[in-house]
This record gives C-alpha cells, sequence and structure tokens, in this order.
C-alpha cells in the first residue's frame, strides 16, 4: 500500500491577469489594479498552499478505470489514463481561513468579495500546477511523464469521486478537507484530481474542450490563450 | 480502581495505532475497520492484548469511525458492543499485573460543521451521543475523543460525553505544522475550552512525531491545570518501496516522551505507526520516572476558535457596539434581520483593538432567543475574539453558549438566589468566565462594604458547583455621578478591594458614570483611567472613542506593559493620520474630485457618496436625494454594466457607494422605515447543499440599491425554509441560486414545493452551472445571467403587481 504523504508549498508567484480574468475585468484600470493589489495583500497571510497525495494502481477493465481497486466510471479519465498503470491522486486546498475571509468580506464589502474570490481561484490553480511541477521534476527523473491533471466533475467524471478521493487519501485529516453530501468539498478552494503516470511523453491538451458546458463565461478566454 | 483516581498518582500508559497493525494483519484499502471487530474478533483480541502485555493500561476499542453517519444504528450497536468485547476479552487474557482500563475511542467525524461544512453543531453532538450511550452502555471505564482537528467538532464530541455519561473523558487533539489545530485553534485556546467543559485530560495525539510536536506540549503544560496526553506518530511516513515507514525509532520515540514526562506529561502512547515494541520499549525506558505535578494554573481566561485571552495586570477592552440600547439603527438592524449590519460593527471593533466583543440583541420586539443564537453563530463564523454573551434570558444564554466555539465571557450572573441558581450550572456544563454583578435582591449597595459582601455571597454560590474563583469577574456597577456624587468613589473602592483584597477580577461598564452629564466622553475617560490606577482589569467600553482608547494606551505604555511603546506608537500614529485624513478631505481635493453624489456613486466611492449625504440632508429631502442622485447613478451604472463597458467589481464599488448613500439616510431618518420607500419584499437563498454564496450575495446588495425588501436566507437553504419565509412574508418573487451541478436537483425540489404551496410566487434561479436550458427543464420562471438582470426582473414582477 502506497503511503499518502502530505506537503506545504511556498506561496506560488501570482498571475494578476488570471486573477482578473476571474474577476470578469476584460479591461483593467490602475483603480481595479490597486484594489486587487490591496485584496492580495489583505489575503495573503490567510492562505496555506497545502497538499496530500499517493501513488496508486491504474488497471482497466472494460469501460472501468480501477484506482487502487475503486472503479471509476468515466470515458474521459479512461482516455485519458488509457496507457498508464501508476497516477497520482492528490488533494489541494488553500485552507479554512480563507474561507472566512472571503465571508469577512462578504459582508463588509462584496466588490472586495468577488475580486477575493477570484484571488483564490488563481491561487488553487497555481498551488495545482506547482504540485505538478514538482512531481514531475521526481517522475522524470524515473522515466515517467505527467498526463494532464483531470478532476472530479471534468466531463463525465462524476462529481461524486471526491468521496472514493477521501477514502483513498483521507484528506480530511491530512490536510482538513472535507466532502459534504452534495460532494462539494470545504474548504471552497480546494481540489482533487487524479494526473496519471506514463512512460511516453504527452502532449499538453485543452480540458476546457471535453466540458460540455456551453454557458461558461471562460470558455472563449482560454481558447484565446 | 477508578481512573480519574489513578491517574492522580500515576504515568498511564495507553495504547499504539490500531490502524498501523490492521493493516499489517490485512486489511484493504477502503474496507472499514471497525467491521473487523466482528469478523477478523481474534485479530483485534490479539492487537489489544499485545498493547495490555507490552505495558499498556488503557487499550482504545476499535471505533473510531463507529457512528452514524458510517453505519445504521444496528450495525453500529453491534460493531461497539463487539468492539467492547473484544478488549475484555485481551484483558481477560494479559497477563500483565498493571491496572488495565477500556476506553470507547472515538474519531472525528470526517465532516465539517457549519457554516464552512454542512453538518450542524446539534446534529455532530446527536451522532457523538448514540456512540457514547451505546459505549456507556456495554461497559466502559472512559470516553476518549481523539485526533480532531477542529475545535468545533471537539466541543460537540465532548458535550455529548457529558450529556450521556459520567465516565472520565480524556481530549487529544491533532495538530498541524504551524502548531495549531486545522481550523485555527491555538493549543491554549484548546486548553481553555477543554477545561471549561471539564475534561479530565487533554493533549495531543497523531499528527507527527514526538520531535515535532514538542512546542504544542510545551505550549500544553504551560497553561493547563489537568493531567496532559501525549500520543504521537512514529515520526512522518516514508514510502519506500511501496511500504510505509515512519522516521523514528522505538528508542528515540520513548527518549522524546520521556523528556516531556519530566516537565508534567503522565498519559503517554503512540499513534501511526507505533506497534507494540514502541510502548514496551516506552514502557521500560519510564516506569520509574514519576512526573512532576500538574499545578493548579489559576488562570482567568477565555477563548475563541483561535486563541485565548487572559486577563492578567494588562487591561481587556470589550467592545460594547453590539448592542441595542440607544441605537436606533441597530434597532432597526435587529429588526430586519440585517445580520451584515451587526458583522459589520463587529469587524470594526475589532478593526480598533477590542480583545473580546459583547453581543447583546435583546429587545422587546424579537426573539433574543433565536437572534443572540444567530448573532453568536454568525460573528464567530468571521471575527476570532472571544464574545461575551450578554443576556438576562437563561434560555437565550443556554442556546448561546451551547453553539459557542470556544469558552466564552457571560454576562451576567448576580447575587440574587434565583438567578445564581440558572446561570450557574450553564457555567459548569458549557464553561465561560463569568461576570457578576454586585447586586442582589435589595438592589445596588450604597457602600463599598455591601457590594464585598455581595461578592463573597456569589464566590461561596459558586464554589458549590465546582466553578472556580479564577472563572468569576465581578462587575461593582458604575453608576452616574449626576445622581450621586459619592458614586464613582464607592465603585472605584470596590474595584480595588476585590482586586487586592479578594484576589478576584474587575470588569466595569464604564460609560455609565457620566449619564446625564455633558460631554460624557471627558468623565468616562478619565473614570477609565482612575479604575485602571485602582487595578481594573477589564472594560466594556466604545472603541470607536479617540479618549477611551487614549487612556488605555497611555496606561499600558506608563504601566510598563507595553514593549518598546510599540502599540502606544502605533494608536498616536493611527489617530495622527485619521486626523490628517478628515483635515485634508474637509479642507479640499477628495470630496472637489467629483462633481456630486451621482459622480461618487458612478466611480464607487463609498466615504465620498455618505459625506455628500450628510452635507446633501441638510438641504434637500431625503427622498429626493435617492430619486435625483441615488437611482439615475445606479441607472447608469446597471447599463453600463449591461453594454460590457463596467465589470463586476466596478458596478459592485457602485453598489457600495449608493448602499453608504442609503445608510446615511437611514440613519438621518432614525430608522423609521416607513417613510423609506421600499418596493416588493424578495426572498433570496442559495439551494440546499450549495455553499457558494458570492452570486446571491451580488444580486442582494443591488436589489437593496434597487430599493426592494430583501429576505436572505442566506446559504444551504432548505426548501421548506423558504417557502414558509415566501409565505410569511408574501413575496412575490424568489431567486435561487446554486453553483454545481449536484445542486441542481436541490433547486428543482425547492421550485416544486413553491409552485405547489406558493403558485404565485415568480421564481427566478442564477449560478454557474445554470443556463436557460436548465431554468426550462426545472421550471423556473426566468433564468438571470446575472445580478443586474435579476435586478431587471425583479422590477418587471413589481411593476406588474
Amino acid at each position: 500500500m502506497n503511503t499518502v504523504i502530505r506537503k506545504i508549498y511556498p506561496p506560488p508567484k501570482i498571475n494578476m491577469k488570471e486573477i482578473l480574468r476571474y474577476s470578469g475585468v476584460k479591461k483593467s484600470d490602475d483603480k481595479l489594479l490597486s484594489l486587487t493589489e490591496e485584496c492580495i495583500r489583505e489575503v495573503s497571510a490567510h492562505i496555506s498552499y497545502k497538499v496530500c497525495y499517493k501513488k496508486c494502481d491504474i488497471s482497466h477493465h472494460g469501460d472501468t478505470v480501477y484506482a487502487d481497486s475503486i472503479p471509476i466510471n468515466s470515458k474521459n479519465l479512461l482516455h485519458t489514463l488509457k496507457d498508464c498503470n501508476k497516477a497520482l491522486i492528490f488533494c489541494a486546498t488553500l485552507g479554512l481561513d480563507f474561507d472566512r475571509m472571503l465571508r469577512t468580506f462578504s459582508s463588509s464589502s462584496p466588490s472586495k468579495a468577488v475580486i477575493i474570490q477570484a484571488i483564490g481561484a488563481e491561487r488553487i490553480e497555481a498551488l495545482c500546477d506547482a504540485f505538478s511541477r514538482d512531481m514531475e521534476s521526481i517522475y522524470n527523473k524515473k522515466g515517467l511523464f505527467l498526463k494532464p491533471r483531470f478532476s472530479p466533475g471534468y466531463g463525465d467524471f462524476d462529481l461524486s469521486f471526491q468521496k472514493e478521493v477521501s477514502c483513498l487519501l483521507n484528506f480530511s485529516k491530512e490536510i482538513g478537507v472535507t466532502v459534504n453530501s452534495s460532494y462539494i468539498l470545504s474548504p471552497s478552494k480546494s481540489v482533487t484530481a487524479i494526473i496519471g503516470l506514463s512512460d511516453k511523453e504527452c502532449k499538453k491538451v485543452n480540458n476546457c474542450n471535453l466540458c460540455t458546458m456551453t454557458n461558461c463565461p471562460f470558455k472563449d478566454d482560454l481558447r484565446n490563450d | 480502581m477508578n481512573i480519574r483516581e489513578y491517574i492522580k498518582s500515576n504515568t498511564l500508559y495507553l495504547d499504539g495505532a490500531m490502524g498501523t497493525m490492521l493493516q499489517k494483519a490485512g486489511i484493504m484499502p477502503g474496507e472499514q475497520p471497525e467491521r473487523w471487530n466482528i469478523s477478523h474478533r481474534d485479530e483485534i483480541i490479539k492487537i489489544h492484548k499485545a498493547y495490555y502485555d507490552a505495558g499498556s493500561n488503557v487499550v482504545n476499542t476499535n471505533t473510531f469511525g463507529a457512528n452514524l453517519l458510517h453505519y445504521e444504528e444496528d450495525e453500529l450497536r453491534s460493531i461497539i458492543k463487539a468492539a467492547i468485547e473484544n478488549a475484555m476479552s485481551a484483558r481477560e487474557m494479559s497477563l500483565n499485573p498493571n491496572p488495565k482500563f477500556i476506553a470507547l475511542d472515538i474519531g472525528p467525524l470526517g465532516r465539517l460543521l457549519k457554516p464552512y461544512g454542512d453538518l450542524e453543531f446539534n446534529r455532530a453532538v446527536e451522532i457523538f451521543s448514540k456512540t457514547v450511550r451505546i459505549g456507556a452502555a456495554y461497559g466502559v471505564d472512559l470516553i476518549y475523543i481523539e485526533t480532531m482537528n477542529d475545535s468545533y467538532e471537539t466541543k460537540a464530541a465532548l458535550l455529548a460525553a457529558k450529556e450521556n455519561s459520567d465516565l472520565p473523558v480524556f481530549v487529544s487533539n491533532a495538530y498541524s505544522e504551524d502548531g495549531k489545530l486545522i481550523t485555527g485553534a491555538s493549543p491554549e485556546a484548546m486548553v481553555c475550552m477543554l477545561e471549561g467543559m471539564g475534561a479530565d485530560a487533554i493533549g495531543v495525539n497523531c499528527s507527527f512525531g514526538p520531535k515535532e510536536l514538542s512546542d504544542v506540549i510545551d505550549k500544553i503544560l504551560s497553561v493547563t491545570s489537568t493531567p496532559v496526553i501525549f500520543k504521537p506518530n512514529a515520526g512522518l511516513p516514508k514510502n519506500i518501496n511501496g511500504k510505509t515507514v515512519y522516521d523514528v525509532t522505538k528508542e528515540e520515540f520513548s527518549e522524546e516522551i520521556a523528556s516531556k514526562m519530566k516537565l508534567g506529561v503522565s498519559i503517554v502512547g503512540g499513534c501511526c505507526g507505533t506497534s507494540p515494541e514502541h510502548i514496551k520499549t516506552l514502557y521500560d525506558i519510564t516506569k520509574n520516572l514519576t512526573p512532576p505535578q500538574i499545578t493548579e494554573k489559576n488562570l482567568t481566561v477565555v477563548s475563541s476558535y483561535t486563541h485565548a485571552v487572559e486577563f492578567d495586570d494588562k487591561p481587556i477592552l470589550i467592545g460594547e457596539r453590539i448592542n441595542p440600547t440607544g441605537k436606533k439603527r441597530f434597532k432597526q438592524a435587529l429588526i430586519e434581520n440585517d445580520i451584515d449590519y451587526i458583522l459589520n460593527e463587529g469587524i470594526r471593533q475589532k478593526e480598533a483593538g477590542v480583545h473580546i466583543l459583547d453581543v447583546n440583541v435583546g429587545l422587546p420586539d424579537i426573539d433574543e432567543k433565536a437572534m443572540l443564537e444567530k448573532a453568536v453563530c454568525e460573528l464567530q463564523s468571521i471575527i476570532n475574539l472571544p464574545l461575551q454573551i450578554d443576556t438576562s434570558d437563561v434560555t437565550a444564554m443556554e442556546r448561546a453558549l451551547r453553539q459557542y466555539n470556544g469558552k466564552a465571557l457571560v454576562n451576567s450572573v448576580n447575587g440574587k438566589q434565583e438567578t445564581m441558581d440558572k446561570v450557574f450550572p450553564l457555567i459548569k456544563k458549557y464553561g465561560g468566565v463569568l461576570i457578576a454583578l454586585t447586586l442582589d435582591e435589595k438592589g445596588i449597595p450604597d457602600t463599598k462594604n455591601g457590594r464585598i459582601k455581595i461578592a463573597k455571597k456569589i464566590l461561596k454560590e459558586a464554589e458549590k458547583y465546582g466553578i472556580r474563583k479564577n472563572d468569576i469577574i465581578f462587575d461593582p456597577l458604575a453608576m452616574t455621578i449626576s445622581a450621586d456624587k459619592q458614586a464613582a468613589k464607592v465603585t472605584l473602592d470596590t474595584v480595588e478591594e476585590i482586586k487586592h483584597k479578594m484576589g478576584v477580577h474587575t470588569s466595569l461598564g464604564v460609560s455609565n458614570v457620566s449619564f446625564g452629564l455633558p460631554k460624557r466622553e471627558f468623565i468616562n475617560s478619565t473614570f477609565f483611567s482612575m479604575a485602571l490606577t485602582k487595578g481594573l482589569s477589564a472594560a466594556i467600553m466604545n472603541p470607536f472613542s479617540v479618549d477611551m482608547m487614549k487612556v488605555y494606551h497611555a496606561y499600558t505604555a506608563l504601566s510598563a506593559m507595553d514593549d518598546n511603546c510599540a502599540e502606544y506608537i502605533d494608536f498616536a500614529n493611527s489617530v495622527e493620520t485619521s486626523e490628517a485624513v478628515i483635515s485634508a478631505k474637509n479642507s479640499n481635493n477628495d470630496i472637489n474630485d467629483v462633481s456630486g453624489l451621482q459622480d461618487a456613486i458612478i466611480k464607487g466611492l463609498k466615504e465620498q457618496a455618505g459625506k455628500i449625504t450628510s452635507e446633501l440632508l441638510k438641504t434637500v429631502k431625503p427622498l429626493d436625494i435617492i430619486s435625483t442622485e441615488v437611482i439615475p447613478a445606479l441607472d447608469i451604472v446597471g447599463k453600463g454594466f449591461e453594454e460590457k463597458k463596467v465589470y463586476l467589481p466596478q458596478l459592485l464599488m457602485s453598489a457600495e457607494a449608493s448602499k453608504a448613500a442609503f445608510e446615511t439616510v437611514k440613519e438621518y431618518m432614525s430608522g423609521d422605515k416607513t417613510s423609506m420607500e421600499v418596493k416588493c419584499p424578495v426572498v433570496i437563498a442559495t439551494v440546499k447543499g450549495d455553499i457558494h454564496d458570492i452570486g446571491k450575495n451580488i444580486l442582494k446588495l443591488l436589489l437593496e440599491n434597487y430599493g426592494f425588501d430583501v429576505y436572505d436566507l442566506g446559504k444551504d437553504v432548505a426548501p421548506q425554509e423558504i417557502l414558509d419565509k415566501v409565505i410569511e412574508c408574501s413575496a412575490p418573487i424568489v431567486g435561487l441560486s446554486a453553483l454545481m451541478t449536484t445542486t441542481i436537483p436541490a433547486m428543482e425540489e425547492t421550485i416544486k414545493l413553491l409552485r405547489e404551496k406558493a403558485s404565485k410566487c415568480k421564481i427566478m434561479v442564477g449560478g454557474a452551472v445554470l443556463n436557460q436550458d436548465y431554468s426550462d427543464k426545472i421550471g423556473a420562471d426566468k433564468y438571470a445571467k446575472d445580478a443586474m438582470e435579476g435586478v431587471r426582473y425583479a422590477e418587471d414582477v413589481y411593476i406588474k403587481l
């Protein structure tokens, strides 16, 4: 059985453009920029960058993928993991204090709350990227390559798999993340995902194309990137 | 032998890991370990017996996850029964002559409590209660609550243990890298809360190896008067060839624990990665070691979900602003259930530097019991200051104390027998530091001696309940000098005697002293400084009064309580800046930057909008300000947003600016709601199961801006609750928000219920996953793609009414 490892990362570099995009701002001005910078200063101390992960065995039987003997019915995931027999499964979180800050600003300043919410979205992505880079540097040395990370809720990968990830990683104990009865994670800025490990180098794909949502305000932006 | 007696004079050896041993015995990932109590009895008995043989006095039953969230009641009963029987068999079989006890093991539920998770506090208590009742019925010697990484859940478990058994309860928490629980509590805060509630032993388990937990243990030892538990992991897990290996040897493990036993830790064992060999080694190395007794610390201390606040020489400031007395705007907020207003009063006082927030929501027209509970829950969800629960309604007090995440300050008890009979049992049960007023059935004595006599009576009565004098703070009552010239002097003398002769802390509601006099601040601040020199420990005061804050900061600096005068300098600078800002603003630019209220709102300048409104109110009628300035500005910004020229944060900045204008108008009209034009009521909520509320909050702000009477039910709201509100306030419009595909069924269910029982009500829906198709499918009247569209729809419905 593989061990669950817990890691804390230093704050990843901030991507201002992403924060503005998540705030719904297409063209920013000085005032918005300084407000965003002010928000970043106010929340930075309230964000932690915690990840727990483990390596698990992947096997395929028909349309079902097994992660450490736990079955997952998802064609999209099957496709992503098609030439992998190992994968990393992880959970990342910014911690509960971020939610408290967000709630505080919802009361005192909704405009800041919108920006802080966007900061959270950018930060958790940045944390997942930092984790991926870290793993890449470890596994590339062993001749393995990382597939794109794939989360419950992407494509046909059911959100209810959060519960299974919770059992595999015991992330409530490791980093204080919990799953509620609607399979939503708390703290709110938390992500679980699977990253396939393959001995073939793989090209980057855009997960956006897998998604069936048609009215996503961010979809076009991503395509333009 | 009773374990409570045993731990007074003996080291108590606990067991080591169960999970690690089960893995060795072949349990598979995903398999429920508790089921092994029945399916693999011999394996479980073998593990328990190995620990007893190794020297453990206590083994924990294999019931870490045995609760109603994981098992149906019948199975739960069989599992716990079997688990206890297994431990009993092991106890009989082990030949070790040491006293042997069985602990009912209770681990965390794996769900986060409200408001950040979806589990109700009282539901959590119920779930734990079931496990406790079954365990107690089958005969354990104690309850061991372990690996809890949230203070609130820890409280729920301890409360369940206390309400459902008389068994001794040990509590040990899992700490994070920063030396705190994952939800923020410091070791000192945990000791404060758990001692207050009467835990028999307190400590640490799991988390890390003994070395990494050294600081946490030291902190606990420095403040606790209760036996201390240390049950760490065998270091950190490493993955070696697919196997989990812990990096601390059993000798290192035992030596580290022994070093803490020399400082006072007396209950020891191991967690993840430890085995009977670790316990054997630990036992052999330490069996001749006698840990020094834990001494009574006699601290007067309250706590929040993050930290403890101690009453000591340095005075404690208790913010008095969350209180409707004499505040029309606050009364209005309470009547309208405007929690945001209350929260903002809390946030501002915290920023002004208070250490504790007084919470008083007593008003004849409102349900104080429900409101106090709600205010406490909301405040403690965002403000990390300890709260002072301030009410004369004992039921309200109990409900608030139960929900409180920490050890509260409670205001108040007094010398009336009836009051003492009701309040002391609550403090005994939930913990708390109690403000005791020196008055009784006969009123407030005019003399120091009269008040001291009552104080002594209160202490004597408290003792009957086992409440120590350090959990009492006397308020010797400041009375106005305008009615009695001796009043202040009597109070000051009483403060001095209580503090220096009786050795008990004091607190005063300072501002009463000047009642009926002009320029009350002059008197209040001088009285405050006189009281401080007499030894006053705390004051309930207005932190927005510069005079009062001046006294506090100058006093602490002058009394050698402020290192390098750092706090004083900070304060002095802040006063300077705000004075400078005020004069700058008065003289020139900021206001001149904008051409009027309309412009201030369009530019999103909150402060200016408020100020210009105050100016305008001198010459213009309130309603004219709204119709000629605020509404046109909102329209311009709203159109800009719809045309994608104004972005969401800018829209909201304008909305906040117009809210500031509204607030100023409201204050001016002294909360006279009838004279404000209000459109129809709108009920809004994030549906059951969903915890995302940013979008809903935005809608709320904009609807209020446009004059709607908004009833915001919050997030994770059940269909019935939404229906009840719609009927109660005859709302013609409901706004529902959902962010996840998994919560759309809850939205559909809500719509169905509303269609059945409130068919006239129009329903609009919004949220990230929604679109027109979904909206049609679940039967909503309107899909609003953003908050502005929601407002436009509400206006349409309103016009057609």
